[in-house]
């Protein structure tokens, strides 16, 4: 394998992770602040890729269906928060995971009801689309790359947002007390409602973004939910670092394994059985890493003590 | 307790008596209605053994039903193809005989539970819930990419597999094996909670602090529950693998392994027969809603949400609660 | 000479800036009550933690009958013969009062492997669960839900717990907290009779029934055991005074 497509692959990666980390820091929130465990995330991010889709057919604009995606999946937060996941956040785990799972099938069901059963899709606008060359003469689409610069600035900005201003403070204070911040006289629904809004509006971006790489349909948002839920395992639950780091460990696993292992196993192995065998194994590797990390550290990398 | 007695005699009686009103009435559809029924509610009290009496929010156990599907369709894949399968230096026969294939579907189940458990009982609370439905997620993903077994298109069995001395092409006698089947495991896990093990599984729900100090090992005592439930679910996969002559990646799937979770619900958890009228209810409003709009789920998901927010108890929460109203 | 019971030896123990154990070596004979004493934040649940198990100590050793205990984890120690009671009640409270003296009896059998025959069905264990409610006084709720329990027979019913696993030593974590007047004096009688069956390690803070129960007594101060004695030695020591006892003696 050569460098370029060495190099490639770990952009790939990259790219992957910074996307997951967009799911995974919006649950990571939620679970730290108002310690609820929300299956319906996925739909938050089927939501947005949903609104910019409609938006960029209706008006031709790029840049007007991220705006409509971050708006859908906030507002849609916002309204679920309040008629449904409020009630949730005194109930067990078990009734947050059935509730949850009821959103799921209420928006899938709803989005199939409205949208149709066909996929949709989102084009890489003109002035994103193309390759571009990079040092070391790698030739890389400019779209995945934008992708890349995107999720890094949010996980700053989310960095910046909960180190320095009121809202942060309000957070921070949540996660490490939440009878706290009632005494410092925080309105705490509005705060859990900004919260869970903020998580759904990253989680709506995420699906806006990659649905343009990939199709826009239902049932789009559970595979990448998953994904992130293996993310916050390996981060530490509650832990925004953790989950950056989370997420850029699972997504160059989990690009880089399904390149190499087909070529690792094909050392010792006829090439056609090399190629079924290690993209078989390599389905199974962020997993695998996952069952590693719990087993050396059973509340993950930045997890707290039990 | 009394009307739950009775809530759940009329039940397995109920269900029992239409199978028999359909076979005489010649509506064979009815009777693989009642046998779905019949294998989601095993597959259910599988989960309640682990949910209900461990308090183990296993949102992965599509994986055992899924094991117990492939389980049965590679040994009767083998055997209708008559060629062994090859497994190192052992050559390994197919076989088309249901005991075999359950026995094979159940080991293997409760070797899958005993890997899973090993690990994600190193933890609790959420990470529980999202190590589960990571691990169930490997292995859907792990099908799709074995391409040995149909891959993505799943694996079709011609004939159903075969149970000595019955003809298993007749609806309503397959329907009374998985009957059998489900009355065996609703009274093993009758027995289950009285038993000591059972007494030390709920206490270590409760209060695992307790249970150490008495000298016991919740991790011990979840990883037993959790493999039995494994089990129990493996076997309810063979068996639905049997019911449709079909085996396919789906039957992995995160859905499968919510639903699972839903029948035990709706019923009522903890509840020995909540996973049947969970299923019943399940498979009934499937085919009455399923009937009326093709977005059922919505309904679906109304109802589970209304039942979460308020009927705690489930089904059976709710009949008994009125029963016992009446006294 | 034979070896105490329990023994502590030089424990250790620290979260961050907090010394909750500062070389505390004590240790627990034959046929006595001892019972350790303090303020509040002396160290004293954290050294019943290290005791029975559930935290490990930085450095020092936890000796059980002249075995070195201190590898080994919370069930371990109580399957060797610690039987603990908790400040705060950890009871199954969805069972029966029944259930949970069973529970005791069974974790001291080994034999919760059992799959078929009810745990009510034997006979022994249910025998043992049945006495050890009778000497709690609670042989009339044994049907009862524990969650229904009051907070004193909830106290009760952590004792009978405790007897049931027919221990080398008690190890109790404030049995008359939150309890009354006659309450105190209830269980004050049932321990008062226990050392002859197995010592007993008391932390209490209800100093009428230290006094009137302990043979001997150790002061916890900030980690540290300032001193050991008995009941006379401790209530004329002037470290005591000053430290603790106050106008109290």
């Amino acid at each position: 394998m050569t460098f370029v497509l060495f190099a490639e692959q770990v952009l790939n990666g990259v790219q992957l992770g910074v996307m997951l980390f967009l799911m995974a820091s919006g649950l990571t929130l939620v679970f730290g602040v108002m310690g609820l465990i929300n299956l319906a995330h996925g739909s938050l991010y089927m939501v947005g890729a949903f609104a910019a889709a409609g938006v960029a057919a209706a008006t031709g604009s790029f840049l007007l269906a991220l705006c409509a995606a971050l708006a859908a999946a906030a507002a849609a937060g916002a309204i679920v928060e309040m008629l449904v996941i409020r009630r949730l956040y005194a109930r067990d785990h078990l009734d947050q995971v059935l509730a949850t799972f009821a959103l799921i099938l209420i928006f899938s069901e709803g989005t199939r009801w409205v949208f149709g059963s066909f996929p949709l899709y989102l084009n890489v606008p003109a002035y994103l689309a193309g390759p571009v060359t990079l040092p070391g003469g790698i030739q890389y689409p400019l779209y995945r790359l934008f992708l890349i610069v995107v999720g890094l600035a949010i996980a700053g900005g989310l960095y910046l947002m909960i180190a320095r201003t009121r809202l942060g403070i309000q957070i921070r204070a949540g996660e490490a007390d939440r009878e706290m911040i009632a005494a410092l006289g925080v309105d705490i629904s509005r705060l859990y409602t900004i919260v869970f809004a903020l998580g759904a509006a990253l989680a709506g971006l995420a699906g806006a973004l990659v649905g343009t790489i990939q199709s826009v349909q239902v049932g789009m948002g559970e595979p990448v939910l998953i994904l992130a839920f293996v993310v916050i395992v390996i981060g530490g639950i509650g832990s925004i670092k953790g989950a950056l780091v989370g997420a850029l460990l699972v997504g160059l696993t989990d690009t880089l394994g399904g390149v190499l292992l087909p070529r690792i196993f094909a050392t010792f192995m006829d090439n056609s059985g090399a190629t079924s065998a290690g993209s078989a194994v390599a389905s199974m590797l962020i997993y695998l890493l996952m069952a590693a990390v719990l087993f050396l550290r059973p509340r993950g990398l930045f997890g707290g003590a039990a | 307790m009394i009307a739950e007695k009775y809530f759940n005699a009329a039940l397995l009686g109920g269900l029992a008596l239409i199978a028999f009103w359909a076979y005489g009435a010649d509506e064979p559809f009815t009777i693989t209605l009642l046998t779905k029924v019949t294998i989601l509610a095993l597959a259910g009290v599988g989960l309640n053994i682990a949910l209900g009496q461990g308090g183990l929010i296993s949102l992965g156990h599509a994986v055992f039903f899924g094991i117990g599907g492939y389980a049965m369709g590679i040994l009767a894949s083998h055997a209708q193809s008559y060629q062994p399968m090859t497994l190192g230096p052992w050559m390994i026969e197919g076989t088309k005989s249901m005991p075999v294939i359950w026995l094979t579907a159940m080991v293997s189940a409760g070797l899958v539970a005993l890997s899973i458990g090993l690990v994600s009982l190193r933890t609790n609370g959420v990470y529980f819930i999202m190590i589960t439905l990571a691990f169930g997620q490997m292995f859907y993903y792990f099908s799709i990419s074995w391409p040995a077994y149909g891959g993505e298109d799943g694996l079709s069995i011609y004939v159903r597999n075969s149970f000595p001395g019955l003809n298993t092409l007749d609806p309503i006698q397959f329907f009374g094996i998985t009957f059998a089947l489900l009355l065996l495991a609703l009274l093993f896990h009758a027995a289950l909670v009285r038993s000591p093990f059972g007494l030390a599984l709920n206490a270590a729900r409760q209060s695992p602090e307790r249970v150490k100090t008495v000298g016991l090992n919740p991790f011990r005592l979840q990883l037993a529950a959790f493999v039995i439930s494994g089990v129990i679910t493996g076997l309810a996969g063979a068996l639905f693998a049997d019911l449709n002559r079909f085996v396919s990646p789906t039957m992995f799937s995160w859905q499968l392994s919510g639903e699972i979770m839903v029948f035990v619900i709706l019923g009522g958890t903890a509840r020995l027969c909540g996973p049947v009228a969970g299923a019943a209810m399940f498979i009934a409003l499937e085919h009455w809603l399923g009937g009326l709009s093709e977005y059922w789920h919505i309904y679906l998901g109304l109802l589970l949400l209304a039942v979460v927010l308020f009927a705690p108890g489930g089904l059976i929460g709710i009949v008994t609660r009125r029963e016992a109203a009446h006294d | 000479m034979t070896d105490p019971v329990i023994e502590t030896r030089g424990l250790c123990k620290r979260f961050g800036a907090l010394e909750a154990s500062r070389d505390v070596t004590l240790d627990l004979r034959a046929g006595e009550i001892h019972a350790v004493i303090g303020p509040n934040g002396a160290g004293k649940s954290t050294l019943i933690s290290q005791i029975c198990g559930g935290i490990k100590p930085d450095s020092g050793q936890v000796w059980l009958a002249g075995r070195d205990v201190t590898a080994w984890d919370v069930a371990a120690r109580a399957r060797a013969g610690i039987a603990r009671t908790f400040q705060i009640s950890a009871l199954a409270m969805q069972d029966t009062v029944l259930q949970n003296a069973l529970l005791g009896a069974l974790g001291a059998s080994g034999r919760w492997l059992g799959l078929f025959r009810p745990a009510l069905g034997h006979t022994d264990l249910r025998d043992q669960a049945l006495a050890a409610l009778e000497r709690t006084g609670l042989a009339d709720h044994a049907a009862m839900p524990t969650g229904e329990l009051s907070h004193g027979q909830r106290r009760q019913l952590e004792i009978a717990i405790a007897l049931t696993l027919a221990p080398q030593a008690f190890v109790m974590d404030e049995p008359m907290a939150g309890l009354g007047i006659e309450g105190s004096r209830e269980i004050t009688a049932l321990l008062d009779g226990l050392r002859a069956e197995a010592p007993v390690l008391l932390v209490e803070h209800d100093m009428d029934a230290v006094f009137a129960l302990a043979d001997r007594i150790s002061v916890l101060v900030y980690g540290q055991i300032i001193a050991t004695g008995t009941v006379s030695e401790i209530r004329a020591n002037p470290e005591v005074r000053a430290a603790y006892l106050g106008d109290l003696a």
